[in-house]
């Protein structure tokens, strides 16, 4: 049933929409596609445009500029009742007064559908609420809730499902659990799903590809694997995962550049550059913590040729399960973070100890230095 | 000492339950004295049991009239403010607009003034204006004064429902009007129906505005107003104890239903 | 490319970029809502302010009819005249505003912490007598007071009397037709109008909060203090404000409960609108009770930190 829907479907365009309140510019003048039957994650932290760009999407927020296409359909100026687009919204907006058939039926009601029985009990099929067909919503739990949302919105079979924060509310646990079951869905209906989180874990579990969005414009856009590789800007490194951000100036350029930093020399790929290179510039060098392997002092011999090379000393361990990760001081930055995998365990790495961090240069990636160094970082009040 | 003891633990709950002894003694006066066969004109002193009253609330010249009408002004009173609240309500918590605090102003300062100073002042209007006094100036009168009371009410619903309830339904395939009557209206129901069960009360016992601005007209409260002066007839307690049961009967009514209803709403 | 380099570029759609301005419709729904209930403020309460200021400056008779002549004279003879009653007013509105607050917080604290599953009942309690006409109920103290009834019996028994009468508020085996019959009334009147704010804010107040503060070394009395007190005090002012306002202008209790010896301000302008038809005389006393009671209204929220109460 939902088949000949979706082919009616197509690819949601937005094409220069921009939103501004008085003189705030809350989404900058923004060119996007999303590709028919795809999972779509706009990732950003709050206030950074990417709820307000659903809710363009949507029809909620007059765009102040720009065009949004449904196919071939400019639906800029449709009201949102009349896009065949729906919303699982933020803490859910179930109806208090109405019990979940009457929520799950509401979309279909107001399209004059007069029997709805059949749809509704499959759709509660599909979110597995069966025994709950007459509970009122403050009745269930949160993951309950957040599963009527969903049935609520597709339901209607629209072309473009949004889901704006759809897990925020739901501890860690559930949140995972969730994240699956949204991910199953998706697949079982082949409805186009556009997702806003805050959670970069969220969007790379989830999505096939990630928005990664900064002060009301994308920062950048991929698969979420390549945004976790090849970050282009300094917010990426830092938003998706952890990076470790060493500045240091270009000795050379060939296939290879060489960079000098921390009083050692550290060579990467040129295409893994995503700023230009001329020998006597700026450039940061980005490596994941994973990535990094950790020696003692001592034994700097045994270390392979051609590796990447710090030295640095441990300030600080901590005993994860999976890993350790450590904290090292060096001449290339402060702080850089290390994360080791538990397969032997290493005795002898304590703080205070003298270490060499290595790894291979294909794993670096080059950024452009005129950049925050530390934008994206997560910061304490941020993290709530 | 333990009794002293025990009444220095529960001083709090011996003067909760004075007050609460203070506040009802008159009712329970109202209620016995309308079984009461007073000597001469006024109902003060006790004499003997009677149902005579009982039997005859009506038997008093223009008191069921003035009954009745009391009724209706407050019936017209409350729709009237109870429409115009809501709008304020719902424009003040969901809307900006220029002016906000000179409307916020204008809709607490009623709630501000003492009565008879509004009272006053509405009779010099309809003096000015050549008004003539009667249901219809009072009906005027009571709409005024009861608004404030809705738009409050009202707003401390609205302003705690979520906003983004209504635009749910706008995603859902409702248009403006549907979300309103399917939404907006339902889940503000209680807000507004306190609302207008205040405004009910408020003019259904109002009497200095209704003194000031009635004429000749008679009310409920003007009619006992006046009997204060030429003599309380014993069905005004039969009414006054009439209204108390049936209200009584009312809430409790409506409490009971509501448990019900939630224990049903549990199994 | 960086992306972050990428300038504001213009929209790669075709169209020149429109700016959308929400549609004039739209703008005017908040003034649509509004128009009828405020206009109907403006024209009934606030215009008849303006009228009664206008009257309290004229000069003339009924017969000849009145007219402006900025003889604020009136306000000087009205104040003259009547500066007793004045007094009298706030003084009973106040002594029943502060009996209501001592009766009342006690009531309020239970029905919120210590009535349990009785709470439902004590608060339709506090309602019901609302559901009576509060002129019967008042006439009803008529009886309560009477001069040899049971309270008055006991009073006398106990020499309560002969203290209030001492300082003025009885006379010798009277209470009906006092002062303190006055307050006494006023006091019942508004009781409810002091529990029912109290009781919201009180209601409000998370119960763990009194039990961290006797974990943190404060006796019941100082958590009381230091604690609920505080956190109720928003009941406080709108409770005091609802009971001192209507007090203040009372005349019900005056004159159904008193004497001549205790007119209130009220009784005097109703008097003189309706009966004596002075109404520079009754206009000017009006406006010097709204001066008085928004002056205290405005002092006493700003005192109290509360001005978000509206």
């Amino acid at each position: 049933m939902t088949q000949q829907q979706q082919t009616a479907g197509g690819d949601v365009r937005l094409a220069g929409i921009s939103k501004t309140y008085g003189s705030f510019t809350a989404v900058q003048p923004l060119d996007l596609t999303v590709p028919q039957g795809s999972f779509f994650a706009l990732l950003g932290a709050s206030g950074c445009g990417k709820t307000t760009t659903l809710r363009m999407i949507a029809g909620l927020e007059e765009a102040t500029t720009g065009t949004v296409f449904l196919g071939e359909k400019d639906i800029t100026d449709l009201p949102p009742y009349k896009r065949p687009v729906n919303t699982v919204f933020q803490s859910y907006a179930l109806f208090p007064h109405l019990d979940i058939t009457e929520n799950i039926a509401f979309g279909l009601r107001r399209r004059g559908i007069k029997s709805v029985k059949k749809q509704v009990d499959a759709m509660l099929e599909l979110v597995q609420l069966g025994d709950f067909a007459r509970r009122k919503p403050h009745q269930l739990s949160g993951g309950q809730q957040q599963r009527v949302a969903v049935a609520r919105a597709l339901i209607n079979h629209p072309q473009v499902l949004l889901l704006d924060e759809p897990l925020g509310a739901l501890d860690l646990k559930l949140r995972r659990q969730m994240q699956l079951e949204l991910k199953r869905i998706q697949t079982e209906v082949g409805i186009t799903f556009v997702h806003v989180t805050h959670d970069q874990e969220e969007a790379m579990t989830m999505a096939d590809t990630v928005a990664v969005m900064n002060g009301g414009r994308v920062e950048q856009l991929g698969a979420p694997a390549d945004l976790y590789e090849n970050p282009r800007t300094t917010f990426v490194a830092n938003f998706l995962g952890t990076s470790n951000l060493i500045e240091g100036e270009v000795v050379s350029t060939g296939s290879d550049v060489v960079v000098a930093a921390g009083g050692g020399r550290l060579t990467l790929p040129r295409e893994r550059c995503s700023a230009p290179t001329t020998s006597g510039g700026r450039l940061l060098l980005g490596i994941r913590p994973e990535k990094i392997s950790l020696a003692h002092a001592d034994d700097a011999d045994s270390i392979a040729t051609g590796r990447n090379r710090v030295t640095g000393r441990i300030v600080d361990s901590s005993f994860i399960g999976v890993s350790t990760q450590y904290v090292v001081e060096s001449p290339a930055g402060t702080s850089l973070q290390v994360y080791e995998q538990n397969i032997d365990r290493r005795t002898g790495l304590l703080p205070g100890t003298e270490v060499i961090l290595h790894w291979n240069p294909a794993h670096t990636f080059g950024l452009d230095a005129d950049q925050d160094i530390d934008a994206g970082v997560e910061s304490v009040e941020d993290a709530a | 000492m333990p009794v002293l003891r025990w009444i220095r633990r529960n001083l709090v709950v011996i003067a909760g339950l004075l007050t609460l002894a203070y506040m009802i003694l008159p009712n329970i006066v109202v209620m016995v004295f309308s079984f009461n066969k007073p000597k001469g004109r006024f109902n003060y002193a006790w004499q003997q049991f009677s149902l005579d009253a009982w039997k005859d609330p009506c038997g008093v010249a223009d008191l069921c009239g003035s009954l009745s009408l009391s009724l209706q002004i407050a019936f017209w009173a409350t729709l009237g403010a109870t429409a115009l609240g809501t709008m304020i309500a719902f424009a003040l918590v969901r809307y900006r607009f220029r002016a906000r605090g000179a409307i916020n102003s204008l809709i607490f300062l009623p709630m501000a003034m003492p009565e008879v100073v509004m009272a006053a002042s509405l009779l010099t209007l309809f003096l000015n204006m050549g008004a003539e006094l009667g249901f219809w100036t009072v009906l005027i009168a009571h709409i005024m004064f009861c608004l404030s009371f809705v738009v409050t009410a009202v707003k401390a619903r609205v302003m705690s429902m979520d906003p983004r309830l209504e635009e749910a339904a706008r995603d859902l395939y409702a248009g403006p009007v549907q979300t309103f009557l399917r939404v907006t209206l339902p889940i503000a129901a209680p807000g507004i129906a306190a609302g207008a069960l205040l405004a009910f009360a408020l003019s259904f016992d109002d009497f200095i505005i209704t003194n000031f601005n009635a004429g000749s007209t008679v009310t409920f409260p003007m009619f006992v107003w006046g009997s204060a002066q030429r003599g309380t007839p014993v069905q005004i307690n039969v009414i006054g104890t009439a209204m108390f049961v049936l209200a009584v009967l009312m809430v409790l009514v409506g409490q009971l239903i509501a448990s019900r209803r939630k224990s049903n709403a549990r199994n | 490319m960086s992306l972050t380099e990428a300038p504001p570029a213009p929209p790669a759609d075709p169209r020149e970029p429109v700016l959308r301005k929400p549609s004039t419709r739209k703008r005017l729904v908040p003034y649509w809502l509004l128009l009828p209930g405020i206009l109907w403020l403006v024209v009934f309460f606030a215009l008849p302010l303006v009228y009664q200021a206008s009257t309290s400056v004229q000069t003339g008779s009924l017969e000849q009819g009145f007219e402006v002549t900025w003889h604020f004279q009136t306000y000087v003879d009205a104040l003259r005249e009547y500066y007793p009653q004045f007094i009298r007013s706030l003084l009973y509105a106040g002594t029943a505003t502060i009996l209501c607050l001592l009766l009342g917080y006690p009531l309020a604290y239970l029905i919120a912490f210590k009535a349990g599953r009785w709470r439902n009942l004590v608060l339709v309690l506090v309602i019901a007598p609302f559901f009576t006409s509060f002129l019967i109920r008042t006439l009803a103290w008529k009886t309560i007071l009477a001069d040899g009834g049971a309270v008055v019996d006991v009073l006398n028994t106990l020499h309560v009397l002969d203290v209030t009468s001492w300082l003025g508020w009885t006379e010798s085996n009277r209470v009906l037709a006092t002062p303190m019959a006055v307050v006494c009334g006023l006091t019942y009147n508004f009781l409810p109008f002091m529990i029912l704010p109290l009781y919201t804010s009180l209601e409000r107040i998370d119960g763990r909060l009194h039990e961290a503060a006797g974990d943190l070394y404060a006796t019941p009395a100082t958590t009381f203090r230091k604690v609920t007190f505080p956190l109720s005090m928003p009941g406080v002012v709108s409770g005091t404000l609802l009971t001192f306002i209507p007090a203040s202008g009372d005349y019900v209790n005056a004159e159904l409960l008193g004497s001549t010896d205790t007119k209130m301000v009220g009784s005097v302008i109703q008097s003189q609108f309706l009966r004596v038809l002075d109404y520079p005389t009754a206009a000017a006393l009006s406006f010097i009770l709204m001066a008085i009671v928004l002056l205290a209204v405005t002092v006493y929220i700003r005192r109290s930190g509360t001005e978000d109460l509206v």
